[in-house]
Order: structure tokens, then sequence, then C-alpha cells
């Protein structure tokens, strides 16, 4: 199937010289969760911004749905939902109204059966009378997507949708993700919490310093770079790893009480069972042990301490 | 779903968004010109009126009136149409207009449409409010609505770009209130240019706002400081000094987009 979103050298340098964008070459899947991570000023927002036409395009070209997002900026749009990072909203319009601009705005007739039906989701609607200023910062940015569904999207780009929402509204807000998803929606976020990329995500894009530095499919990222980890709380500290054990990717920790062993993903895991039986031999006991595997968290952090 | 076909709901969206902001302060809006209006007539119409006389074969309280209309609808489009766009810039909401699949035409048209409407509404008012008071004659009444409407779009257009280039609310009003009112008040809005002594006669024929308020006292009394034809050439230049702007400013992006 055709991608949703292609961009291809996709460049971006701001007039104050700053170079956000290296050339960016991206697709998106028709109908997958796609998750932008990447810290502060990585870009995130500049890439989004291009697609949704706010920010001028540099070099290069992308497509969304097929149309170029430049010289058929119309029906490109017409498919795109966005949600800001910023609590950009209006102040003195009510909630109903300004969902109901948003809609005419795209070009579509009134609904109000959809509206309401947007508003419900939200919980917004015993609020639709209220006007924007008199909300909460949780509440605005229900409004802000209430906004981008109303004219009813193929595509929804969330930028940092969850930052500064409690989490009850965070868990109806991945109700609602998951949903449109069911409904065939496309959808694109950014976020700074790697739990949820981890939890939300069909594949996961790293940007970092304008360059997008990976883009893998969720659980073939964790499986790749995750890594695996032997831990072993033993009986008697030691002071050293033993000389026989030194060609063994060991770690000593806790003062000496916890043995670690580190291990790529993918590596041969037979290598546990020799090491049981070589700490035997050497009459090294342990009291308990457990393996962890890496979470997207430290995989990111990782990505970004290299490139 | 055609592609680029217009998009009237969106310029209806915009459209609306607009009145609905100038009928929040109704009441404050129409307030204005009318107490204003009344006090021109109190102070320029009843008190030293009588002493000046007619000009032009016109009586001074209706020889003011096109003027007053004029100095009302020149500030309103500016004001309006400048607040309008420059409110979402403020508020950071100008991300969903350039998000939407509306073009530069459309999103102008909208805005600038929406900006004139209350203006031509308020230089009715006024009208209507100065005929309380005298009796008013308007010899050409299709020009004089024609051209009401012709002034209010450029000056709401170049409101707009006024709008756009703003980096504060306090630079909205320094067109409008160190520029146009100044200009109206040498222009001819209480006088006939033709009562100043040389050189400043000379001097009024570069003040744009001149040609601007001259044609529209010509649709009253058949007269003016300038041919009717100057006036509206004049104000055809300025509309399309106007136009070019708002097209380089959407070409560009300026302040508007990065
Ligand atoms: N309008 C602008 N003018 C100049 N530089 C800008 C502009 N907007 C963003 N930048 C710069 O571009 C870089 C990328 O910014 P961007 O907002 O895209 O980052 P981000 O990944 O969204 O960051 P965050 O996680 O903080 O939201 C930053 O260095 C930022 O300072
Ligand atoms: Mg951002």
């Amino acid at each position: 199937m055709q991608p949703i979103i292609t961009t291809s050298g996709l460049t971006k340098t701001y007039g104050s010289g700053l170079t956000a964008l290296h050339p960016i070459n991206l697709e998106i899947r028709r109908g997958e969760i796609f998750a932008l991570l990447g810290p502060n000023g990585a870009g995130k927002t500049t890439l989004i911004s291009i697609l949704c036409g706010i920010v001028v395009p540099g070099g290069g070209q992308a497509r969304v749905d097929g149309h170029d997002i430049v010289r058929d900026y119309r029906a490109a749009r017409r498919v795109i939902g966005l949600v800001p990072q910023e609590l950009h909203t209006d102040v003195f319009e009510t909630v109903w109204d300004t969902a109901c601009f948003s809609r005419g705005l795209f070009d579509l007739p009134p609904d109000p059966a959809w509206i309401e039906r947007v508003l419900r989701d939200l919980s917004l609607w015993n609020k639709r009378h209220d006007k924007i200023m008199t909300l909460s910062g949780g509440m605005k940015r229900r409004v802000l997507i209430a906004k981008a569904l109303s004219h009813e999207p193929r595509v929804l780009f969330l930028d940092e949708p969850t930052a500064g929402v409690d989490v009850e509204l965070r868990r109806d807000m991945w109700t609602l993700i998951r949903r449109l998803r069911d409904e065939g929606v496309t959808i694109i976020l950014t976020t700074h919490y790697i739990a949820e990329a981890e939890e939300m995500a069909d594949r996961v894009g790293v940007i970092h310093r304008g360059r997008l530095v990976l883009v893998e499919d969720k659980m073939t990222l964790m499986r790749k770079l995750g890594r695996r980890q032997l831990r072993l709380h033993l009986q008697d500290p030691l002071r050293e790893i033993p000389p026989p054990l030194a060609d063994w990717p060991l770690e000593l920790g806790q003062d000496g009480s916890l043995l670690c062993l580190t291990f790529e993903a993918g590596e041969e895991q037979s290598r546990i069972p020799a090491l049981l039986r070589r700490l035997g031999e050497l009459g090294i006991e342990f009291r308990d042990l457990d393996t962890r595997e890496s979470s997207l968290e430290e995989i990111f952090v990782g990505l970004v301490k290299e490139s | 779903m055609h592609a680029d076909r217009l998009n009237l709901h969106g310029m209806k969206a915009i459209y609306l968004f607009e009145m609905a902001r100038f009928r929040r302060t109704l009441w404050q809006s129409l307030a204005t010109p009318v107490i204003t209006t009344a006090l021109y007539f109190v102070v320029f119409g009843s008190a030293i009126g009588g002493r000046i006389g007619e000009i032009d074969g016109v009586s001074y309280a209706a020889f003011i009136v096109p003027g007053l209309i004029m100095l009302t609808v020149l500030t309103e489009s500016l004001n309006n149409a400048s607040f309008g766009i420059h409110m979402p810039k403020f508020t950071g909401t100008i991300y969903e207009l350039l998000s939407a699949p509306i073009s530069p035409l459309e999103t102008v048209a909208a805005f600038v449409g929406a900006a004139a409407t209350k203006s031509v509404i308020l230089g009715l008012v006024i009208l209507a409010t100065a005929s309380l008071f005298i009796p008013l004659q308007v010899l050409h009444p299709l020009w004089m609505a024609s051209y009401l409407v012709l002034v209010a779009l450029s000056f709401s257009l170049a409101g707009f770009i006024i709008g756009v280039w703003a980096r504060g609310f306090e630079d909205l009003q320094f067109v409008p209130m160190l520029v146009i009112t100044p200009l109206s008040f040498l222009g001819g809005a209480f006088y006939s240019i033709r009562m100043l002594p040389e050189p400043f006669q000379m001097a009024s024929l570069f003040n744009p706002v001149m040609y601007v308020i001259s044609g529209f006292r010509w649709s009253f009394y058949g007269t003016g400081d300038v041919p009717i034809a100057a006036s509206i050439a004049g104000l055809l230049v300025f509309l399309a000094l106007s136009s070019t702007m708002v097209w380089w400013i959407f070409r560009t992006g300026y302040r508007l987009k990065s």
C-alpha cells in the first residue's frame, strides 16, 4: 500500500540561520501510529509544521495522501488534523463555536451530530457553551483535539498531546487514539514520555539535531537494540571480578554484592547456563537472580549519545 | 472531492467569526460614532457653523457630513481589519488558518469583507444620525453607496497589512492615530481646501486622504476639492498598492510563516 506521508530530502533552515532539519526521508504508513521521539529542539515540531503548512519548507518535497504539500496544498491539508504543542486557543468563543469554526475552515458543511460526538468523546459536551478562556489547561487541550477532529481528518498530528495532562485525561486520550486508529486514521505523535511511545506506537522514529537517526518497527527496535541483563544478588560480596571470569562482560555493583552480565538482544543466550556453572565451580553463591530488558528510553538515550 | 474548488465554507467561517466579534461589542461600536457625530454637530454645526455660512452652496453642517463619515470609515476599516488578523497572530490561533485548505485570497477576502461590512454599517449609522439633525440630500446615491464600499474595502485591506506587520497592539494604533486622523483633518474633512491660503492649498494636493474625502463629498453635493475622476483614480491606485502588498505578504510568508 502506498504510504500516506512521504518526505524526500525535506530540509529547513530558519531565518536565524539555524538549520532545524537536515534532509529528512520518511514514510508513514497508512493507518499506523507513528511516534516521533527526540530531545528538546530536535526538530519534531518543525517537521510537523512543514507538513501542515505552518512553516515554509526549505528544500525537498513532501506528499500527504499523494498530494504535494506545496503545489497541491488544498488537497493535502484537507486530510490533516493538527493538535499543536502550545495551547493556542481562542478566548471569547465558546467550545461549540470554535469546533464548528474549525470544521467550516476545512471546507466541510456543518454537521452538528458529528461535533456532538467529538465533544462527547472528549468529555466536553457539558462545557460546550462555556467560553474557552474559562477552561483549565487540560480542558483547553481537549478543545484543541476537538477542533482537529471536527473536520474528520485521515491523518492526525499530535504534538506532545500529553504535556501537562493528568492521568485520567491521558488514559482517555489513548483510548480515543486507539479507536481512531481502528477507524483507519493515521496518527503521528511526538512525546517525551517514552513509555507512551512504547505502549502506543507501531513504529518509532528518532530525530536528533534535525536528523532522523532511526525509523524502526517498535518491536524490532526493542529486539535489535534492547539489552538484556542478568543480575545476580550474591551471598557474599566480591571485592573484584575473579580472574577466571575476566573474559565475561561482567560488572560488579552495590559494593560487590551484585554481579551483572549484560548482553545484546539476539546474542547467544546459552551463555547464562555456562556462567552459572562457572560460578558454581568457583564456589560463588547467590541469593537471587533476575533479568531485565532495556526500555525504549535507554535505547533512545543510547542513540542520542552516539550521534 | 474536487481539490481546487473555492473553500466557501472556510470563507464563511472566518467572516462569521469576525462578525461575531463585532456583535459582542455592538453597543460600544455603535455608541461611539453616534455620540461623536452628535457632538460634532453641536460644536461645528450649531455653535461654529452658523458663523461660517455656506460652502459651495451647502450649509456648513451639511458640508461636514461626508467628511465625518469618511473619518470614521477610514479609521474603523483600518482598526477592524488590523485587529482581526493581529488577534490570531497574538494568541497563536493563526496556526489553524495557516494549516487550513484555504487560499490566501480567500483568507483575505473573508477578513477584509468582514471588516469592511462593519465600517459600511457604521458609515450608514452616522449618515442616519446626521439626517436627524439636518435635512440631507444625496445627489448620487448609487455612487455614494459604491464609493463607500470601495473605500471600506481599500482601507480594510490596508488594515490587514498593518495587522500582519504589527509586532504588538501598540503598533495597531500607530497608523490610524498618527497618519489617518491628521491627514483627514488636514484633508478637508471639515473645510474645503480652497479656504486654505497657499502654500497649504498646494500641499493638500499631496494628501491622499483629501482625494478620498473629496470624492465622497462629490457623491453628496456634486462638488469636491478635486474632480471625481481624480478621487476614483487615487482610490484604485491605493487599492492596487495594498493588494500587491498583501500578495507579497502571502508569497513570502512575511511575519506569518517562518
Ligand atoms: N520560528 C523559529 N525561528 C528560528 N528558530 C526556530 C524557530 N522555531 C524553532 N526553531 C529552532 O529550531 C530547532 C527545532 O525546534 P523544534 O521546535 O522543531 O524542536 P522540537 O523537537 O519540537 O522540540 P521540543 O521537544 O522542545 O518541542 C530548535 O533549535 C529551535 O530553537
Ligand atoms: Mg516541539
